[in-house]
């Protein structure tokens, strides 16, 4: 034990002297400009994302984020976890949209097993899938506002997301962490009268979808503040590896959902991909707002004709999972949430690289923040819509 | 209350502590009813919540539990702070809202001074409170303060000009300075013949009221104008490192500020303590029976909580403006709007 | 798995038609690839070829930039960080075996790029040499794998050549040793151990059937 012990003191000296080495660097930078910290306590940040900012009066000459303030290192995690631990580890990544975190892992070591949920089971899952988007987005939709200064309309989020997050409850247990997934189905059927809840509640959200926009997306202030703000073009957004509204928003017509075959049952009802030419902050709003009303459509059409059967398709007691390597995707709330799946026929995988929206999404921060002014950093911030755990994983 | 005072024939130094109570009266139960009524009632019920109900009957007691609450905080002065100007700045905050108030008539003798250019005094001393705003951001050695004091500096400075000129309509239409004979103006005036109403200038000066509440909202550093506070960007703008008392200091200033403008307008425009005079045939102000002492700052009261009223419900509602954005608006819009306002009137005074 | 063993099934003409272009655009620097019907294209490429297969892949359309990282093919001599601390180390395999594509080297770098329009991705996999473990920086191919390089970098201590700043992400600027290197302890589970994973309460009145989860 004594060799972990100097190990643990190494990396607390090692962490005492790199805060002393970031105060240099901080000290260093305050030779020109103003630099400012935003962050990592900081309101707009939800979550602990700091950014250096050097400032030449309001505008922003360069601007970089710093994160790792909650990295939480799954991918070293996953190496020590079987396949079915591995959902409740995943679950915290992007904490507002938790089930849709476990859908596409599950769905890469199904294929690695080859094998495949039962119907009933897959329905299930793209409704809840979408129930944690709807849930996940109406945050934002309400967060936007408090960023920008409106704060009525958050509160009008907080209230109609907690009929999803009710829904969601009675279906898996877990409001925020529902751990529901299982490879080859789900843990449980769906409660009764769920789909008739779900049914009121997305007319629910279609009004809160309306009320939104009336309150918020029309108000002129919101309209000066986003539009032609933070421009993203498409190549760039490509290139960047952006993905979800904020592609979309772009101008590419990409949605994982529709452009690949997995086995979800989002192919088995209509609906539309929404893209905005503009790339703007207001195009990345306003394409999340059309895609909760969708994500309400969507529902709607998957409660119609759930198909019976069970819910659990045959697998073994012990989960092995066969030797080979494995890339499945989807798109998550904030955008292409994927796993790649390495394994060497254990019980846990080999290796998993978590590919996080928001890592991508937010990689971007420095290009798109030059020449913005304070105010901006804000909203574009906020328009391309991170979370914490999205990006540190 | 002057008539009443010198009736009563009290010695100066009576007088002169009976103003100043009359003077923390007027400036902390609009600051006190504005937070509880507005601040936590009508927002929570805008927001789907139900606001303060644990302190007293409806949370009314809240309020007392609020100022406890800071009076106990720790009042903590940053170490590179500039110590003597950081603790004075909530108090020049302050300051500049009960100089404001010591012009604002309640009725036809209660008041606490009777300036001839009380318009004037009214628009040189509400500018006072800029010097505390950026003092506090400045002396606060934070960034976020120093920037939230900037924009502060710039952006009341931008909305003094269409304030002034919004007021100059209504000097112009009154013919005077004296807010004591505005209000006489307003309510002994009559449009076209008929005195049923008397001649509120909200009327005939409807840009100008509009253009001076802008300006009052900008003044308050409320939503849509707040950037000098602007909670997620410069986390709290100048107040950032204030506490305790010094930050419940700041609080009362900005919304006792609130009641207080929202008088001003109600003099200006709502023909402030008056009822139209042609109900009870009185045509000058020493023909006003003397109960309006007592009935006329219950409707300053009333005028003032639906112009707060406006004031709060704008500022939950909307989103920020950015500041160039903002600068845009009062340079471009509000000023230019402003003076042809001016011109109108001016034209049709010669005219009629 | 080998290139030959995947011939035998059927095709995919549209993959494998993607891999005779970059072939023919990178040549013999394309050292092995595998194709799964239906699923995905893996590709292996010599290190010295890694930017310009970047810059061929773009050509070819895959204008996507998905992610870039890196895998540790040795087997952790840790296993799942659940020996008794006081015992002495278990004997374990350590022979290291690549995945698809093949390898030589203990590390590799993986990145994924996507066809736009195809909605079809590459798995571009390259060795990274074990005596000096640098690949040049696809930064001047996809400004996006600053990030992912940087990560790459700090996680597994891959160099990028042509990388203007490869700072740690995370992790504190002098952090010792590559987290995610199968050498690196996970030291969670040294410290405490790990209660165990056959650790399995049985369910009640369960029976050992073949139906319900594993856990």
């Amino acid at each position: 034990m004594t060799s972990t012990e100097s190990l643990i003191d190494r990396r607390q000296l090692s962490y005492i002297a790199a805060q002393a080495a970031d105060a240099r660097l901080n000290v260093e930078l305050e030779t020109e400009g103003m630099t400012l910290n935003i962050g990592p306590q900081h309101p707009a940040t939800h979550g602990t994302l700091r950014i250096i900012a050097r400032l030449d009066g309001e505008q922003v000459v360069w601007a970089e984020p710093s994160c790792g303030y909650m990295h939480r290192g799954y991918e070293k995690l996953t190496e020590v976890r079987t396949y079915p631990q591995v959902t409740a580890l995943v679950n915290r990544i992007d904490w507002l949209g938790s089930f849709a975190n476990e859908v596409p892992f599950i769905l890469a070591a199904e294929k690695l097993m080859e094998i495949e949920a039962p119907p009933r089971a897959q329905w299930i899952r793209t409704i809840l899938f979408e129930l944690s988007r709807i849930a996940n987005v109406s945050l934002f939709l309400g967060d936007l506002g408090v960023q920008m200064g409106a704060i009525t309309p958050v509160f009008m989020a907080f209230r109609d997301r907690e009929y999803v997050l009710n829904l969601i409850e009675g279906a898996t247990g877990g409001r925020f962490h529902p751990n529901f997934d299982r490879i080859g189905g789900l843990k449980d059927d769906l409660p009764a009268g769920f789909i008739d809840e779900t049914r009121v509640v997305m007319k629910k959200l279609r009004n809160f979808c309306d009320e939104m926009e009336n309150l918020l997306f029309g108000n002129e202030i919101f309209q000066s503040r986003t539009r032609g703000i933070g421009v993203i073009p498409k190549d760039v957004a490509m290139q960047y590896g952006l993905s979800g509204a904020n592609l979309r928003a772009s101008g590419v017509d990409w949605d994982l959902r529709r452009d690949q075959t997995l086995p979800m049952a989002w192919n088995k009802v209509d609906w539309k991909v929404w893209t905005h030419p503009d790339g703007d902050s207001y195009a990345r709003c306003w394409v999340r707002l059309q895609e909760v009303r969708e994500s309400t459509r969507i529902v709607d059409q998957l409660l119609d004709d759930i198909p019976s059967g069970p819910v659990m398709a045959k697998v073994p007691r012990i989960i092995k999972v066969p030797e080979g390597e494995a890339w499945v995707s989807t798109e998550n709330p904030l955008g292409e949430m994927g796993y790649y799946v390495v394994s060497k026929g254990d019980l846990g995988p080999f290796r998993t690289k978590i590919r996080s929206a928001s890592f991508n999404n937010i990689s971007i921060v420095p290009w798109v923040l030059k020449g913005v002014y304070v105010p901006d950093i804000i909203t574009i911030l906020a328009s391309l819509y991170f979370i914490l755990g999205d990006i540190d994983r | 209350m002057n008539a009443a005072l010198l009736a009563a024939d009290l010695p100066y130094w009576a007088q002169a502590l009976l103003r100043v109570l009359g003077g923390v009266v007027a400036v902390l139960l609009p600051a006190g009813t504005i937070v509880y009524v507005f601040l936590f009632k009508m927002m929570s019920f805008m927001q789907s919540r139900l606001g303060p109900m644990e302190a007293g009957p409806y949370g009314s007691m809240q309020l007392f539990a609020e100022v406890g609450k800071w009076l106990q905080k720790e009042d903590i002065t940053p170490e590179r702070a500039d110590r003597f100007i950081f603790k004075i700045a909530p108090l020049v905050v302050l300051v500049s809202t009960f100089l404001l108030v010591a012009v604002v008539p309640f009725g036809p003798d209660a008041w606490f001074t009777n300036f001839e250019a009380g318009v004037f005094y009214m628009l040189a001393v509400s500018s006072v409170s800029v010097l505390g705003i950026l003092i506090a951001g400045w002396a606060s050695a934070n960034k976020y303060s120093l920037l939230g004091g900037l924009r502060a500096a710039g952006q009341l400075i931008a909305y003094e000009l269409p304030m002034v000129l919004a007021v100059i309509g209504v000097i112009i239409q009154a013919g005077t300075m004296n807010l004591q004979d505005i209000v006489l103006a307003q309510n002994a005036g009559s449009m076209f013949g008929w005195d049923g109403l008397g001649n509120p200038y909200i009327l005939t000066q409807f840009v100008g009221f509009i253009i001076f509440m802008i300006a009052v909202q900008a003044e308050l550093t409320q939503t849509p104008f707040d950037m000098p506070i602007a909670e997620s960007e410069l986390v709290s703008g100048y107040m950032t490192e204030y506490s305790g008392f010094r930050f419940l200091t700041f609080f009362i200033a900005e919304f006792a500020t609130a009641g207080v403008f929202s008088l001003i307008a109600s003099v200006l425009f709502l023909g402030g303590w008056g009822i139209p005079f042609a109900w009870f045939g009185w045509d000058t102000m020493d023909s006003v029976d003397n109960w309006m002492n007592v009935v006329g700052p219950l409707i300053m009261v009333t005028k003032m909580m639906l112009l707060s009223f406006i004031i709060m419900w704008v500022r939950f509602s909307y989103p920020r403006f950015r500041e160039d954005q903002l600068q845009r608006f009062a340079w471009k819009v509000l000023v230019p709007v402003s003076l042809v306002n001016i011109m109108i009137t001016a034209i049709l005074k010669v005219a009629f | 798995m080998s290139t030959d063993a995947v011939a035998a099934i059927p095709g995919d003409t549209l993959r494998e038609r993607i891999v005779d272009d970059l072939r023919s655009a990178i040549g013999d620097a394309l050292l092995d690839s595998l194709v799964k019907p239906g699923d995905d294209v893996w590709v292996r490429v010599r290190t010295d070829a890694w930017r310009a297969t970047g810059l061929a892949l773009r050509s070819l359309g895959f204008d996507y930039f998905c992610f870039l990282s890196a895998i540790d093919w040795m087997p952790s001599p840790f296993g799942k960080g659940e020996d008794d601390p006081t015992a002495p180390a278990p004997e374990r395999d350590d022979t290291i075996a690549q995945g698809y594509a093949g390898g030589e080297t203990r590390m590799q770098v993986l990145a994924r790029v996507v066809h736009p329009t195809l909605h079809v991705g590459v798995n571009v996999k390259c060795d990274v040499p074990d005596s000096e473990p640098v690949v040049e920086s696809w930064i001047p191919v996809f400004a996006g794998a600053n990030w992912h390089e940087r990560e790459t970098h700090e996680m597994f201590g891959i160099g990028f050549a042509g990388h203007p700043d490869l700072r740690n992400m995370y992790l504190p600027s002098d952090f010792e040793g590559h987290p995610l290197r199968k050498d690196f302890p996970l030291l969670a589970r040294i410290v405490k151990p790990w209660p165990g994973i056959v650790d399995v309460e049985p369910l009640p009145g369960g029976s050992d059937d073949e139906e319900g989860d594993a856990e």
